[in-house]
């Protein structure tokens, strides 16, 4: 394991716990299309990137063992849900097709260039993790742009869905960036760039993709950014979908299976 | 002292559980073998996605495999030091794949293109004449095609 000092080690966990977390809870939400997608390529397309989700994670789960926290599946199932560290965005309910695929665009274009990013870590084995996400996630994000192109250029009731879903998507997804406590001890250790670097690059991206599928971003101000995630205070959707999930488990925590 | 040949050996018959022709070896997956002074065996291994369900089964069935051998001991440690890509799917590897009717990631530089998604050979009739259906398949690892020649779908390893 690097070797860093208290600070820069608790600037290190909490960034792994907002990642970790915002996994976990975005791949609950993504595998509740299971069953249920509008056509079977997409029931197996969130399927998997549930999937994939999950495997991230478990292996951030385990950096945050290794650096002495509890094992992973105590981590995901046995906090509370003031502990969680994930943003508002990933908590929502799937809601409509179109807010699924908008939020699946808007978190995973930030996710692939956050693991870009990370890929030069300081922290070598979170490198490592990162350097082995990105290629994972480059059919994420293949995948969410293919829609938003083909179902922004398609008619005006799928245009009007997909503007109505970054309407509501777009202030929820400026609370991945919400800063961290910690931002100028991991900018300077170059453990990771920070949420403001990362936020511009996500802009520039997205804007990209969205020109293309006719979509234009909605006016906001900073306030209406969707903050607080990052603090443990979350939106009334998170409390039910915990409960929901740790159900088997709460019942004999640290059962072997 | 066991020797690392013969532990390579014993991996060469821990198979893919979900492709039971090729073995973790030939998928690339063990990225080091060590044994020490006492005879304990460290193995090392890396998913090829990050959410594999069958690594936990591959480790199980690696640990008792190599526990038959004449070791103290053996541990299998699953890290992502090495990433794995499907460069590292062997040359035997890619033969049982194709074997096993699985169209073959090319080769690439690090880089993955839609491209390289598209006109992928049949694996039943070697034909181009193919579409791609979905980028995701039954497991993280396969995508979804469908040949024009000869009217059948077919799964491809990835290229990652």
């Amino acid at each position: 394991m690097t070797e860093f000092d208290v600070t820069k080690m608790k600037a290190i966990k909490d960034l792994l716990f907002r990642m970790a977390d915002d996994e976990l809870i975005l791949g609950h939400r993504n595998s509740e299309w299971t069953g249920l997608g509008p056509i079977l390529e997409e029931d197996i397309a969130f399927s998997s990137m549930a999937q994939d989700k999950l495997g991230h994670a478990l292996a951030l789960y385990t950096l945050l063992q290794q650096t002495g926290e509890s094992d992973p599946d105590t981590l995901a199932f046995a906090r509370k849900e003031t502990e969680l560290k994930c943003c508002h965005l990933v908590e929502y309910p799937i809601g409509d097709y179109a807010f699924s695929l908008m939020r699946h665009f808007l978190f995973d274009e930030a996710e692939a260039l956050r693991f870009d990013m990370l890929s030069d870590s300081s922290f070598t084995e979170l490198a490592n993790v990162a350097r082995k996400f990105r290629g994972e996630l480059k059919y994420h994000t293949m995948h969410a742009e293919t829609w938003l192109n083909q179902l922004g250029n398609s008619n005006e009731e799928s245009l009007l869905k997909m503007q109505s879903a970054l309407n509501k998507c777009f202030p929820l997804s400026l609370g991945i960036f919400e800063p961290s406590d910690f931002e100028k001890e991991l900018v300077e250790s170059k453990i990771f760039a920070g949420e403001k670097v990362l936020q511009e690059r996500w802009l520039e991206k997205i804007e990209k993709v969205l020109n293309k599928a006719n979509l234009k971003i909605p006016k906001v101000n900073s306030k209406d950014a969707s903050y607080g995630g990052r603090k443990g205070s979350h939106t009334e959707y998170l409390q039910p979908m915990l409960e929901e999930m740790t159900e088997v488990y709460s019942i004999d925590p640290g059962a072997e299976w | 002292m066991i020797s690392e040949k013969e532990i390579w050996n014993v991996l060469q018959e821990v198979m893919d559980p979900e492709i039971p022709k090729v073995s973790v070896v030939e998928m690339g997956i063990i990225t080091g073998v060590n044994i020490n002074e006492n005879n304990f065996v460290n193995i090392k291994m890396t998913p090829t996605f990050a959410g594999c369900p069958a690594l936990d089964y591959m480790k199980k069935d690696i640990k008792v495999k190599i526990s038959l051998l004449p070791v103290s001991g053996v541990n299998v440690e699953v890290n992502f030091d090495v990433q794995w890509n499907s460069n590292m799917i062997t040359d035997r590897g890619r033969e049982l794949l194709k074997e096993s009717n699985f169209a073959l990631p090319n080769r690439h530089n690090g880089f993955v293109e839609i491209e390289m998604l598209t006109k992928v050979e049949c694996p039943f009739c070697n034909s181009n004449n193919t579409i791609l259906q979905s980028t995701f398949g039954p497991t993280q690892c396969r995508a979804i095609h469908y040949c024009n020649n000869c009217l059948q779908s077919f799964e491809q390893i990835k290229p990652i």
